[in-house]
């Protein structure tokens, strides 16, 4: 910036640089540039390296058979079976764990961050120590530590505890249960299951409109309840119990036929469920105490009992403190299942990112398939989460 | 009680001191209130000593009343106590804190750690004595670790530390921060010049010879030593610092950029961070040690652990961006507009007015961002780095030693434990220092 040139007309450095928009500008120009430049330089570096081990890049070896085994799954899988196979059988195990582990961490996580605001003072204290405990001891330890637990702590096949005389096992192979064989009439049960849920929706919205008008409250939680477990069981009892049951029966080595948990399925699903409860009940806990002394205050002096308090006015505005770090608990539960890997259950990264990996040496493909499926999985939990979190939000002016 | 006589007439002030009455004190009062205060209190009290009657003595027995100390093999545990065999972790603590690190070499792995003790003093107690001078070799520290730890010439070391002092001097003495880098730059090119064999000019065959060259002083060489070697907790902390101290700045300008009103920056940001928050670290792991390779330039190379200390801070550094974009959201506008109306530039407004503040509110969030990525370093192991755990599963495969999974577990979550646990009361301590007039 000479002085001649400062006098009428400022520099070209000065014009873009001291100008906030024109700035703005430069600023985007160059940081696309060095973007464009440090992917593109990855990019041909992928490729020369990629073409000088012969490789290139091609999704082909999906259609190859896979050539290893897989214990649990849940559609038909061979060893003869494609690698594409062994995905979604992958894909299955995780998403199986996952759901399981959302489902049972939830309740563990609400029914802890309940007792831990008990006045019971013993009470609160063990779960305030089952929730240190478990918070600051690396998931993957949880995992292994339950693993081993189950492995070396309960019988083998041949001494395997048997439960409701011989109908099913228990042994370090895992649970061995009766699995159903539906016959024809149970389509009847499944018609009143769904006409149950029907039922209680209708009833739901009769009783909503029956208060508004009236003030009269039905008991709808209970009613639905006795429908729903009530109609499929008359049901099934007449149609003659339409299902037979296959029991396991220990043949050779193992126990044969009926269902089977097994142990790594088991500690996965325990370990992540009891991890994220513990981080869930932390949660709880803080949605509960956020919500201001007043509001309780207020609706017991409107002359609401304990329960409907707790129902109408405590819950829902807890659960919008509860909901958003929720969903980030289920992401990480859905994203710890990965770890699967290291007790050997075949979900996605076991499968795919595994031995699929190993056997073919198409690290660059198979990577690229398990994130985007992990990241396809994130954003389904977080959109449903979100989801629900608008429908519960205050509206606000 | 005998005294308390109601038809007793006493003057002010000379009735006599009663005690409460018997069920309004003492550990009655305390029963009462705490366990038996309703039915369903009684019922869960009384469930939970039925639980810790059936549960705590075992425990106790096994990991102490009734566990092995000493032996020199599992069968002689067996022998002497039916419990824990603890005797396999006493023999391999070495290994469990050093890895394979070279025994003539480990006084350098305790230099690091006291030098870490030190810093961590002086970045958590506030009333430390001699903060400040602490507070800048807590900044150098990563670097002097680096040099202790993996060895080669220290000279290097000492030139890239004073350019790095300089920076933060300037920086602190008020000198814009561009300014202090790109002084520090020039100084280390120069001292580079003057002092290591000259310097080549890039592109180009030219060289230009130095005037001295301290390389040859080898008094301050330490042996090199193999990232192949480092394990146990040394590595851990390795892993977990470099995570801690390289993240926060990352995360930082992730933050920043993620608020930022320049789109392309904007979406850069918003596209790094979805995509890191939205897959495991394990297969990013996966990443580093399968297929990092492919993206370097031909003929290059990395070591095992400098990918994955690459990943592990790019992993963090996206959590840490979320937690800094929460404090930056909870700050008021007003303090951006009032430093716009100073005139102040984005750099300083943001140095001296935004971020101080944003950092505040996130300080606990950061805290457990760093407790997760501490935990979070175990998953290593499945890569095939020698952590405690991966010590642990090689020391298993010894067949003195065969099957003592549940010791080698339990301590090694016992070492977590201790750590995590004390990190997270010192977030809580600083949550509950730091809740003065920010109450919203």
């Amino acid at each position: 910036m000479s002085a001649a040139s400062s006098t009428s007309q400022p520099s070209l450095f000065a014009r873009l640089w001291y100008d906030k928009d024109n700035r703005s500008i430069v600023v985007q120009i160059i940081a696309t540039v060095v973007l464009l430049w440090f992917f593109g330089s990855m990019v041909l570096n992928a490729i020369t390296n990629l073409t000088a081990q012969g490789k290139g890049f091609s999704f082909a070896f999906l259609s190859q058979p896979a050539s290893y085994d897989i214990n649990q799954h849940l559609i038909p899988y061979t060893s003869r079976s494609t690698h594409l196979q062994a995905m979604w059988v992958g894909i299955i195990n995780t998403l199986l764990v996952a759901v399981a582990g959302i489902i049972l961490s939830t309740i563990l996580g609400f029914t802890l961050g309940v007792l831990r605001l008990s006045k019971n003072w013993l009470v609160n204290k063990l779960a305030y120590i089952y929730i240190e405990y478990v918070r600051n001891v690396p998931v993957l330890l949880h995992i292994l530590l339950i693993h081993g637990i189950i492995i070396h702590s309960l019988p083998r096949t041949r001494e395997a505890w048997s439960v409701l005389s011989d109908k099913a096992f228990i042994s370090n192979r895992g649970l061995f249960m009766p699995s159903p064989d539906f016959l024809p009439m149970f389509k009847f049960v499944l018609a009143a299951f769904i006409g149950a849920i029907v039922f209680a929706w209708l009833f739901r919205r009769f009783a909503r409109s029956l208060q508004a008008k009236t003030g009269t409250q039905l008991p709808v939680f209970w009613v639905s309840l006795i429908a729903i477990i009530g109609l499929p069981i008359i049901a099934f009892i007449g149609t003659g119990q339409p299902i037979n049951w296959e029991y396991p029966a220990l043949k050779g080595f193992n126990f044969q036929g009926g269902m089977v948990i097994r142990p790594e399925f088991l500690a996965l699903w325990l370990a992540l469920s009891l991890y994220t409860a513990a981080f869930i009940a932390e949660n709880v806990r803080a949605g509960i105490l956020a919500i201001d002394h007043g509001q309780s205050e207020a609706s017991m002096a409107l002359g609401l009992p304990r329960n409907r308090t707790l129902n109408l006015v405590v819950i829902p505005q807890a659960l919008r403190v509860i909901v958003p770090p929720l969903s980030s608990q289920y992401l990480n539960l859905a994203k710890n299942s990965s770890l699967a890997i290291a007790i050997g259950y075949m979900d996605i990264t076991a499968t795919l990112g595994g031995i699929s990996l190993n056997q073919t040496g198409r690290a660059m493909e198979c990577m690229i398939i398990v994130m985007a499926i992990y990241l396809a999985i994130s954003l389904t939990i977080s959109g449903t989460m979100n989801y629900y979190n608008k429908r519960i939000a205050l509206v606000e002016r | 009680m005998a005294e308390l006589n109601t038809d007793k007439q006493y003057s002010p002030g000379e009735h006599p001191q009663l005690p409460p009455p018997f069920k309004t004190r003492g550990a009655d009062l305390w029963l009462r209130e705490n366990l038996f205060s309703s039915p369903t209190n009684i019922v869960l009290s009384i469930l939970a000593i039925y639980l810790l009657y059936k549960v705590l003595p075992g425990i106790l027995d096994w990991t102490l009343l009734d566990a092995a100390f000493t032996g020199s093999d599992r069968n002689e545990c067996r022998a002497k106590a039916g419990g824990a065999c603890w005797a396999f972790i006493g023999e391999r603590l070495q290994l469990f804190t050093y890895g394979f690190y070279p025994l003539e070499e480990r006084w350098r792995v305790n230099l690091s750690f006291l030098f870490l003790v030190i810093s961590a003093i002086a970045l958590l107690w506030e009333n430390c004595p001699l903060r400040k001078p602490l507070m800048g070799f807590a900044i150098l520290f990563p670097f002097i670790a680096a040099f202790l730890l993996v060895g080669g010439n220290g000279v290097k070391l000492v030139v890239g530390i004073v350019c790095i002092a300089v920076v933060l001097l300037l920086v602190y003495r008020g000198f814009s921060s561009l300014f202090a880098m790109i002084l520090a730059i020039v100084t280390a090119v120069l001292l580079k010049f003057v002092f290591f064999g000259g310097i080549g000019v890039p592109f180009t065959d030219i060289h230009i010879n130095g005037l001295v060259n301290l390389e040859q002083f080898t008094q301050l060489n330490l042996k090199k030593v193999s990232s192949d070697l480092f394990g146990g907790f040394m590595l851990t902390l390795i892993i977990g610092i470099t995570g801690i101290a390289f993240s926060l700045p990352l995360g930082i300008l992730l933050a920043l950029g993620r608020q930022s009103n320049l789109p392309i920056i904007k979406y850069a940001c918003v596209l790094f961070i979805e995509f890191i928050r939205g897959v495991p670290l394990i297969t990013l792991l996966f990443v580093a040690s399968t297929m990092l390779t492919y993206f370097l330039p031909p003929g290059t190379t990395a070591n095992l652990l400098i990918r994955v200390l690459i990943m592990v801070t790019l992993f963090a550094s996206a959590y840490m961006a979320e937690v800094v974009r929460g404090g930056l959201q909870a700050l008021p506008k007003g303090q951006i507009e009032a430093a716009d109306a100073l005139g102040l530039k984005y750099g300083p407004a943001m140095r001296l007015i935004v971020l101080p503040q944003a950092l505040k509110i996130s300080i606990p969030s950061i805290v457990n961002t760093f407790i997760g990525l501490y935990k979070d370093s175990t998953l290593v192991v499945v890569i095939g780095l020698l952590d405690p755990l991966g010590i642990g599963r090689a020391s298993l495969a010894d067949t003195k030693w065969n099957g003592l999974t549940n010791e080698v577990y339990l301590f090694v979550a016992f070492f977590f434990f201790v750590s995590c646990y004390g990190m997270s009361r010192y977030s809580l301590y600083l949550e509950n220092k730091l809740h003065t007039g920010h109450k919203r």
